[in-house]
């Protein structure tokens, strides 16, 4: 009963501070930089709590921007795992979700929902800092309401 | 402990110190580095055997893609080569587009590349700053070509999208207002004196070293190498043979030469946007859709914001070229980090990797 409200507790707090943690598996820089432009003053995100942190221990959500490549596949893998429950995925940019423009490339094994699941899928070349935003929203949406992320 | 005793620090491959992933060993004495070791290949999305798999009005999508920063100039670069294989003349209006474009991509990633100096350096003010001009850049080339990031502005024998009168008027406006707020910016961290001895005399490459490592753009610029090929080579896409513009040579090569060439290079931008807006030829920007190229081979170069870029293209006749070879400037200019790393503080290793200004994705391609 106590734990529940707890739980209730935290599932209502982590609506309005998310921290975020930026992997880039291959991505030409294009979403990378405007990821960056998000967290400067224009967009300008952390008026929702959103923050970039520097370690996938204190995250809440995962920004994945690119291909996976051979290579930062197991680094993709390592921040993911590292990550305390409950996570979301947030797949940046066209290149994440399909393999874009480098789908046909030997060292490209696939989009990010072969290795990691993915609750929220972002499409532009470049994606647009806005759309960003609106993602990151929808996957604080879906950490506070889905019931199996709560489940551990 | 063993005070000679040397200690391998990895940095990366995420970190929250680069943007993207490298990884950088760093054998370290006590405080000081004594070796690097750079591992690349994390972001290698293999665009070279993807172009030699598409035909070439694919390619220049692909091309495009190779730095999100520099999406400008690889496209140029590739077109102005295939030009050359083919023999076109482009259309004086399309080289003067092609000109303002690239300057305008120059002046952002200079922005950028001068912001994140200032945030490693902790003077968060001056970052929002100046990431909030690269915003106002950014807006300007969405108005002109229709993207913020990814122009696709360039297409064999010119561009793709014209200027209109009524257009160039607004540019013009919002240069004008532009202009005093970034050189006011400019005049901020030149004067400002923690800046500057933060960055003076750290992270030097001498004259001698920046030719051993043939290293280019503002890096070389930096230590008095005098190269620049806006002025040196002929560059049959681009109109810099009509404009006026100085090279920005500084002889110290530290930290703080770098940044004052980027700086100093905004201004020569600004001059040479200012003269494209006031006497932009009247004429098509196109010569013919749809270009066959023949066979042969072409190399080109192109003075992107990192530094020199040289594509070489070998055609056979088909729709698809034989052979797409990239030299991308990060590519030579990371290597300059083996010498200038050597023997500097751990604290000033991310300001002294990104006074290089590296781009990972076009050096691993």
């Amino acid at each position: 009963m106590f734990l529940d409200a707890i739980k209730q507790f935290l599932r209502y707090s982590q609506k309005k501070s998310l921290w975020v943690f930026h992997v880039n598996t291959g991505s030409c820089n294009g979403c990378d930089i405007e990821i960056l432009a998000l967290f400067s003053s224009k967009y300008d995100a952390e008026r929702f709590g959103i923050k970039l942190v520097g370690s996938p221990k204190h995250a809440d959500i995962l920004l994945v921007t690119g291909p996976v490549t051979t290579k930062s596949r197991d680094p993709l893998l390592r921040a993911y795992d590292m990550m305390p429950k409950p996570k979301a995925v947030v797949s940046v940019g066209v290149c994440s979700l399909s393999g874009g423009v480098f789908a046909k490339s030997y060292n490209v094994l696939g989009p990010v929902d072969n290795f990691i699941p993915v609750h929220v899928y972002i499409g532009g070349c470049s994606a647009h800092p806005n759309m960003i935003l609106e993602g990151l929203l929808r996957a604080a949406q879906i950490l506070c309401e889905e019931e199996e992320l709560w489940s551990f | 402990m063993d005070k000679n005793k040397r200690f391998v620090l990895p940095i990366g491959p995420i970190h929250i110190a680069l943007e993207e992933p490298i990884q950088l060993r760093l054998e370290t004495e006590g405080n000081i580095v004594k070796n690097v070791q750079l591992k690349i290949g994390y972001v290698h999305r293999a665009i070279e055997f993807l172009l030699a798999n598409k035909d070439f009005y694919q390619g220049i999508i692909v091309v495009e893609r190779v730095c999100g920063i520099c999406s400008h100039s690889h496209p140029t670069c590739f077109v102005q080569a295939l030009e050359q294989i083919a023999e076109i003349e482009v259309p004086l209006r399309a080289r003067y587009l092609r000109t303002l474009i690239g300057e305008l991509e120059r002046i952002h990633s200079h922005l950028l590349n001068t912001a994140i100096t200032c945030e490693i350096l902790g003077f968060k003010t001056l970052f929002v700053r100046f990431m909030n001009a690269r915003e106002n850049i950014k807006d300007l080339m969405e108005g002109i070509s229709g993207h913020r990031g990814n122009y696709a502005f360039n297409t064999i024998g010119g561009v793709r999208k014209d200027l209109f009168e009524d257009e160039i008027h607004e540019v013009k406006k919002s240069i004008d207002s532009l202009e005093p707020e970034i050189f006011q910016l400019i005049e901020t961290v030149l004067s400002n004196s923690i800046l500057i001895s933060r960055t003076k005399g750290i992270g030097v490459l001498t004259y001698q070293d920046a030719i051993d490592l043939s290293v280019v753009g503002p890096v070389a610029r930096a230590s008095g190498v005098d190269l620049d090929l806006r002025k040196d080579v002929a560059m049959p896409g681009a109109a810099y043979e009509f404009l006026e513009f100085e090279k920005v040579v500084e002889k110290d090569g530290d930290v703080l030469s770098r940044v004052k060439v980027r700086l100093l290079e905004m201004v020569e931008s600004f001059k040479i946007i200012k003269q494209i807006l006031k006497d932009l030829p009247k004429g098509t920007i196109l010569t013919k859709k749809f270009v066959p190229i023949p066979k042969g081979i072409g190399i080109s170069r192109w003075e992107a914001p990192r530094g020199g870029l040289i594509y070489y293209c070998i055609t056979d006749g088909t729709d698809i070229p034989y052979r797409v070879k990239i030299r991308a400037p990060s590519f030579v200019n990371i290597y300059a980090l083996n010498r200038i790393l050597i023997n500097q503080d751990v604290a000033d290793v991310t300001l002294i990797s990104g006074s290089i200004d590296p781009c990972f994705s076009c050096m691993q391609r």
